[in-house]
Parts: structure tokens; C-alpha cells; sequence
């Protein structure tokens, strides 16, 4: 079954996982599944209305399945999928 | 040795190098890959760091080792001591001093041959591209969202390459963003997350180790930009995983639709990044859920007369740090344990600074407790006011 690698700033929603094992033959099955599986991830994978967050990037191995073919990217048995979040430190509130 | 063309600006004249330079260098000199003319260009080179923080200390001590004529530095930040676990270019005798003063002082001492140039200023989208336009490579070692897309729009309109790194607690990122060449990093992150869903290392931590091994890195492809040599970061997120010592790469591609880099430019000038990150949004909406506050003097006062109850809303790690005796019951869990409260009896709730503690009484008073309070500025202020023996961390 595929893997998603899930990042550190994730892994508290993810039941503390750094990888998680998903069915799913698409990308976005498997994301689908992922969110199903912990929900507390939906908010910050999914917008409102159920679409992938834009500063959230979802890689096949090393390519965006923006450039491939988006959620409905062919994801095979030893296929990993990786989510690479926007980091930046993120002051709250704060700018400097 | 030359791979590509080196990232530096046109001189008319020569650079030389003194014989104390050729001694100090010797090492560059006899690897072909640097060698006399490669000392040069980075003796002639200018470089901007943004932040003389986590990834600009590493960053500028190694650049000035290595013979960068000119490093410019924006910071108007003030030395504090919880910076030092990883901020190497301060010492412990720096805390209070200006963050620019600090590093200009080590740098001057690893190298006395390199220029300093101090911009002890916040860098804002009025005086971004003035400050930029006379260096040759930009490096963003910032820590916040705003600054970032204020940093690669710069360096998109200008031209100039911006070698990212950013860290979260054990891991990190770098890449090269250079537009002439490759995607930006507007290409890679169209939008920034919500003010609030990413922590701060001040919130999340941040093992000090970790901007040390980015902050190298991006020195490594400055000098390499510089010299023309191996193959730089674009085109390429480099991920770091410190804690199973992993290195990754991911491909990073030019985005055809990218507002400022694109086919179809829409963004020809810098924009409010405050509000493009959606932080003005966030002020509001936090001061409208503003929630009752009790002073520590005030909750001193009340404590001595037996009036009120304290809870404590940080972390079991937290706890075992500095507390005030409060019981404990961590934000997170705090929804299924409400049953634990005495409803009857006035509260004042508690974390590390106020923030979580404010969320913790907007919690309480939307499940019904009505005599609930905010303890301001958290048990620092406590240590600060009331009880300097409590830690603060």
C-alpha cells in the first residue's frame, strides 16, 4: 500500500505518525483516506470546500502532483507520497 | 573549473588580495575550484542577510571566514538570552546589546577584511528594493511569512537570486530561488498558510542545532553562486530531517501561472504583505474574541484571600519546567475534562505567556462558565512580578 510521509509540523494531527500507510489509487484517494483516518488533519490538508490547501504541496516521490496529474495522480503500491508544508518560523501575529 | 556563470556584479577594476589575505585563504587557494581568481570573486561579492537570527549567524560567521568582501546584514532585533542556544554569532555578554552591533563585532574578529553594512531597520516593502539593489545575492533567514514573499518578489523584480532556508523544530528546507533561471518562491507556495496554523519557534521550539546545519548550507550555495561552481539548489527543495538524519530532495518546477515570475506577470511592484498573509484579518478577529484578563498582582491578591482557583493549561514537559502549583490539564485536553472544573468558582487560567490560556477561557465560556479569567502575560509575568524563584524559559 502506498506510504504518505507526513512532516513535523503535521504529525500531532496525525496521531503522531511520521508515516502512515493508506489505500488509495489516486493521490487523492489516499489524502481522502489520511483525512478519514485523523480528521484533526482535514483543516489543515482541506479548504472549506474540499479542496487541497495551496501552501500545503503533495509530491510523488520527488515531482508535485501539480505537475503530474493533481489529486487524480496514479499512486501504485510502493509509490510514497510526501506532504511538504510551508515553514518559515511564522511569528503569530508578529512581523519583523 | 567554472560550471556556470558566476553571481556577482561587473568591476571595472582588479581585486586584489594582500599577502595576509593570501596566507589567511591558503587553503581556497591551492583547490583548483577556488584558486586565486575564485578568492576574488568572493572578495568582490556582496551579500544581503536577512536576519541576524538562527540561519544569519551560521550564515555570516562562515561567509565572513571564507573572504565574502562585503556582507550586509538588516536585524532590528535585540540580543536576548533564550536566542543564544543557537543565535552562535552572540555570546552571553551581547544580551541587551543590538543584534547588528553584536554580529559586526564577530565578524570583524573571524575576518577584519570584510564589510559590514548594517541596516538596523525592519525591512518593509518601502525601502526593500533600496536596500537589495547594490548587492548581488540576497539570503532569507527570516522567520515569518510576510517577510518571505517580501523577500522573493524583491529579488524577483530586481533579478537577484534568493537562497531560502527555513527550519521547524527537527527539520528543515533550502533551495535557490532565481528567477532568471528557475521558480520562485511564490512558484512553490502560492499562498501562506493562516496567520496562527504554523507555531513560531517561540511557540513550537526549535532544536538549536538546526538552523546551524541550514544556515551552512545556505552559505555553501552563496559561495558556490558566487564562484560558478557545482550545481546550485534551483530548481530543487532540499528537505533536512535531523532527527532520522535524512536528506531528501524534491523537483521544484517554474510555475507557468506564477503572479510574479510567470507568463502573465500581475504583480510588477511590492504589495501589503501583512494583509496578503492575512494578519490584519487575524488582529481583528482575535480582539473581537478578547476574553476577560486578570493581572498577576490581581490573581496574587485573590489567591491570598482564597478566592479564586488557578489552572494551568501548558504541557507536561512545560509543568516540570517552572510552575506555580496550578493543576494541570493541557489545552488539547481540555474539551473532555470540563467535568474536572467547579463550575461555582471563579478561575483564572494560565500558560507560558497568555496565548493559550486566552484560548482556554474562550473554550470555557462558550461551554457555559461564566466567572473565568485570562491570566495576563502567564506564569513569566508571575516570575517577573510576583515570584522571580518560578523559572521562566
Amino acid at each position: 500500500m502506498p506510504k504518505v510521509k507526513i512532516p513535523t509540523p503535521l504529525r500531532q494531527y496525525a496521531g503522531g505518525n511520521a508515516e502512515v500507510t493508506i489505500t488509495g489509487k489516486t493521490a487523492g484517494e489516499a489524502l481522502g483516506k489520511l483525512a478519514e483516518e485523523y480528521p484533526e488533519l482535514r483543516q489543515h490538508l482541506y479548504t472549506g470546500d474540499g479542496k487541497l490547501r495551496s501552501f500545503v504541496n503533495v509530491y510523488k516521490g520527488d515531482e508535485d502532483i501539480r505537475y503530474l496529474d493533481g489529486p487524480e495522480t496514479a499512486v501504485s503500491e510502493d509509490d510514497e507520497l510526501s506532504i511538504i508544508p510551508s515553514i518559515a518560523g511564522g511569528c503569530r501575529g508578529e512581523t519583523r | 573549473m567554472q560550471t556556470r556563470k558566476p553571481l556577482i556584479h561587473e568591476t571595472d577594476g582588479q581585486v586584489e588580495l594582500t599577502n595576509e589575505e593570501i596566507a589567511r585563504y591558503s587553503r581556497h587557494l591551492i583547490m583548483p575550484e577556488v584558486a586565486l581568481e575564485g578568492q576574488k570573486k568572493l572578495k568582490q561579492a556582496r551579500v544581503l542577510t536577512i536576519g541576524a537570527g538562527g540561519l544569519g549567524a551560521p550564515l555570516a560567521m562562515y561567509l565572513a571566514a571564507a573572504g565574502v568582501g562585503t556582507i550586509g546584514i538588516v536585524d532590528f532585533d535585540v540580543v536576548d538570552e533564550s536566542n543564544l542556544h543557537r543565535q552562535i554569532i552572540h555570546g552571553t555578554s551581547d544580551v541587551g546589546r543590538p543584534k547588528l552591533e553584536s554580529a559586526r563585532e564577530t565578524i570583524e574578529d573571524i575576518n577584519p577584511n570584510v564589510r559590514v553594512e548594517a541596516f538596523e531597520e525592519q525591512l518593509t516593502s518601502e525601502n526593500a528594493l533600496d536596500i537589495f539593489r547594490d548587492f548581488d545575492i540576497i539570503v532569507d533567514g527570516t522567520d515569518n511569512f510576510p517577510t518571505r514573499y517580501l523577500v522573493n518578489d524583491a529579488c524577483v523584480l530586481l533579478g537577484k537570486p534568493n537562497v531560502y532556508g527555513s527550519i521547524f523544530r527537527f527539520e528543515g528546507q533550502a533551495s535557490v530561488f532565481y528567477a532568471e533561471e528557475g521558480p520562485c518562491y511564490r512558484c512553490l507556495y502560492p499562498e501562506p498558510p493562516p496567520p496562527g496554523l504554523v507555531p513560531s519557534c517561540a511557540e513550537g521550539g526549535v532544536l538549536g542545532i538546526l538552523p546551524g546545519a541550514i544556515g551552512v548550507i545556505q552559505a555553501t550555495e552563496t559561495v558556490k553562486l558566487i564562484l560558478g561552481i557545482g550545481e546550485p539548489l534551483i530548481g530543487r527543495l532540499l528537505l533536512y530531517d535531523a532527527l532520522g538524519m535524512r536528506f531528501r530532495e524534491m523537483k521544484l518546477r517554474k510555475n507557468p501561472q506564477c503572479p510574479i515570475c510567470g507568463e502573465n506577470r500581475t504583480i510588477h511592484e511590492l504589495i501589503d504583505y501583512e494583509e496578503f498573509c492575512g494578519i490584519p484579518q487575524a488582529r481583528a478577529a482575535e480582539e473581537e474574541n478578547e476574553v476577560p484578563e486578570i493581572t498577576v498582582q490581581e490573581l496574587k491578591e485573590k489567591l491570598d484571600r482564597g478566592e479564586i482557583s488557578v489552572l494551568d493549561v501548558r504541557e507536561p514537559h512545560e509543568y516540570a519546567v517552572a510552575n506555580i502549583g496550578a493543576p494541570l490539564i493541557p489545552l488539547g485536553e481540555l474539551p473532555e475534562r470540563l467535568a474536572e472544573l467547579d463550575r461555582n468558582r471563579p478561575l483564572a487560567v494560565h500558560c507560558k505567556s497568555g496565548a493559550r490560556s486566552a484560548r482556554a477561557v474562550k473554550l470555557l465560556r462558550d461551554a457555559g462558565f461564566e466567572n473565568v479569567y485570562n491570566v495576563k502575560g502567564g506564569i513569566n509575568a508571575w516570575s517577573e512580578e510576583i515570584d522571580p524563584s518560578v523559572p521562566k524559559y
